[in-house]
C-alpha cells in the first residue's frame, strides 16, 4: 500500500503543478496515470505543438512545458504509478480513501484530486450492437501476446499503422492460420513501406485483403464464430473466424471514475468553485475534467484550480492547524 | 465583407438549426455548434484527433481540400461517408454562407 497526503489522478500539467502548490503547504503527493509517462495529452497527443497562453512564456512547446513543470515540482519529490489507470475507490472506516489501479496497486490518502484531463485513453470501438458480448470471447482491441493467436483465423479491421503492422507480423511469423484485413477504403494511410508489404502479401495470397468494406456484425454461440463484412459492391459477406481485432486507435473517455458516485454533467465532474471539491468528501476535481458555470478548459485555469484545492485539502487534513498564504519570494521553496 | 453568415445544422433527430456565425472570431463549425449547445463534443479541442465533430456536407458548398490530419482521423472514425468532414477543420468564412451540414451519429 502506497501512503501519501494527496493522491493525484492524472499526471498532466495541472496534476504536476498541484504537486508544487501542495509541497509549499508541506503536503506530499503521489500521481497515478494510465499513460506510461507524465505529461498527459501534452506528451501523448501534441508534444511538438506550441502553446501561447502560459503567462510569462510567449511560446512554449507542450513537451517543454511538461519538462519545466517536472523540474519545478521535483523538490517536493512526487512519486508515480504510471501505465496503470485508477479503477476503484473505497473509503476506509477512519475516513481515508483507497484508490486501486487496474493492476491492483493500492494507494491510500486523505485526499484524492482528480486531474484526469480528457479521461482515460481507450480503444475506439466500432459501432456493432452486440460487440461487447464477445469481448475476450474472440474480440480483442489490443494485441497483447501474439502467440495467443497461434493457428487461429483472424479478422483485423482498420487502415492505420497498427492494423497494417499487426497483419504483417501475424502472417510473417506464421502465427495466424488465416488473416483477413478489412478496410473501409482502397487506400491506406499507414507508412508507405507497410502499405506496400501488405499489398505484396495480398497479391501472394498470404493476406486476404478486403477493401471498400466494413465489419458490421458479429455472431457466435458463447464465443465469436463469424463476422459479417459489408462490401460496397458485393453486399454482405459472412466470414467464419476465431478472432476479430478492430484497430481504430485510442479515444479518451471518462472511464471508471464515472462510477465513483461523483456528480457528472456533460461528461465532466461537477465541482464547487469555492475549492473545486466534488460532492464526495475529500475528493476534488481540477483541470479539464471538471465543470462549473463559466468553466474554461485552459491549462492556466487548471493551475488556479489546483492551487485553491490544495488550500482546502490542507484544512481538511489539519482542521486545527493555522495556515496563511506564504509568498515564495519571501520564503523561497523548501523541499522535502 | 459579411461579418455574420448563416449555416444550417441538421441534428441527429433530423431537426434543422439555422445558426448565425461570425466570420471575424476565428471560429470553426465544431465551435459554433458548441456555442449553440448542439450535441457536438469536440473532445480534442479542435486538433482533428477525435472525430466527435464529424458532419456530412449536404449542400454543394465548395470547401478547401481536406488536410492530412483530417483524412487520417476520418480513416479511423466510424459512420464515414464520401461527404464526411470534421467540423473543427471547417473555418467560418464568407465562402461557406448557406452551407448545410448534418451531424454524424
Amino acid at each position: 500500500m502506497i501512503e501519501t497526503d494527496i493522491i493525484i489522478i492524472g499526471a498532466g500539467p495541472v496534476g504536476l503543478f498541484t504537486v508544487f502548490e501542495a509541497g509549499l503547504l508541506k503536503l506530499r503527493c503521489h500521481l497515478i496515470d494510465s499513460l506510461p509517462q507524465p505529461g498527459g495529452q501534452l506528451i501523448e497527443i501534441y508534444p511538438k505543438k506550441p502553446i501561447y497562453d502560459i503567462p510569462g512564456y510567449p511560446t512554449v512547446n507542450a513537451g517543454e512545458l511538461v519538462d519545466k513543470l517536472m523540474e519545478q515540482c521535483k523538490v517536493f519529490k512526487p512519486s508515480f504509478t504510471l501505465g496503470e489507470s485508477a479503477t476503484d475507490l473505497e473509503e476506509t472506516e477512519d475516513g481515508k480513501l483507497i484508490v486501486t489501479t487496474i493492476k491492483g496497486t493500492k494507494h491510500k490518502a486523505s485526499i484524492v484530486m482528480i486531474a484526469g484531463g480528457l479521461g482515460v485513453f481507450e480503444p475506439r470501438k466500432p459501432p456493432i450492437s452486440n460487440l461487447e458480448q464477445y469481448e475476450d470471447k474472440g474480440v480483442e482491441y489490443i494485441i497483447r501476446d501474439p502467440e495467443f493467436y497461434k493457428g487461429k483465423r483472424i479478422v483485423v479491421s482498420g487502415g492505420g499503422d497498427s492494423a497494417l503492422d499487426w497483419s504483417i507480423y501475424l502472417v510473417e511469423k506464421n502465427i495466424a492460420s488465416e488473416l483477413s484485413l478489412v478496410h473501409r477504403r482502397t487506400s491506406f494511410r499507414g507508412h508507405l513501406d507497410s502499405v506496400q508489404k501488405v499489398m505484396d502479401m495480398a497479391a501472394a495470397g498470404k493476406i486476404n485483403l478486403i477493401t471498400d468494406a466494413e465489419v458490421t456484425g458479429i455472431s457466435g454461440n458463447g464465443k465469436l464464430e463469424s463476422v459479417t463484412i459489408n462490401h460496397a459492391t458485393l453486399g454482405n459477406i459472412e466470414k467464419p473466424t476465431d478472432h476479430f481485432v478492430p484497430l481504430f486507435g485510442l479515444t479518451p473517455s471518462l472511464g471508471p471514475i464515472a462510477n465513483w458516485g461523483l456528480e457528472i454533467e456533460k461528461n465532466a465532474v461537477k465541482v464547487d468553485t469555492f475549492d473545486y471539491s466534488t460532492n464526495r468528501k475529500g475528493i476534488y476535481a481540477i483541470g479539464d475534467i471538471n465543470t462549473y458555470p463559466g468553466k474554461l478548459k485552459l491549462i492556466l485555469c487548471g493551475f488556479h484550480e489546483g492551487t485553491l484545492a490544495v488550500q482546502s485539502a490542507f484544512a481538511r487534513i489539519y482542521p486545527n492547524k493555522k495556515n496563511v498564504l506564504k509568498y515564495t519570494t519571501v520564503n523561497g521553496v523548501n523541499g522535502f | 465583407m459579411k461579418d455574420t453568415i448563416q449555416v444550417t445544422i441538421i441534428d441527429r433527430e433530423g431537426k434543422e438549426h439555422l445558426l448565425d456565425a461570425p466570420t471575424d472570431m476565428n471560429m470553426n463549425i465544431m465551435e459554433i455548434c458548441k456555442s449553440y449547445e448542439l450535441p457536438v463534443e469536440g473532445t480534442c479541442g479542435g486538433m482533428a484527433l477525435c472525430a466527435s465533430c464529424q458532419v456530412y456536407l449536404e449542400s454543394d458548398t465548395q470547401l478547401p481540400e481536406q488536410n492530412d490530419s483530417e483524412l487520417a482521423m476520418l480513416d479511423q472514425a466510424f459512420h464515414v461517408r464520401d461527404n464526411s468532414r470534421l467540423g473543427c477543420q471547417i473555418r467560418i468564412t464568407e465562402e461557406i454562407d448557406g452551407m448545410v451540414l448534418r451531424l454524424a451519429p
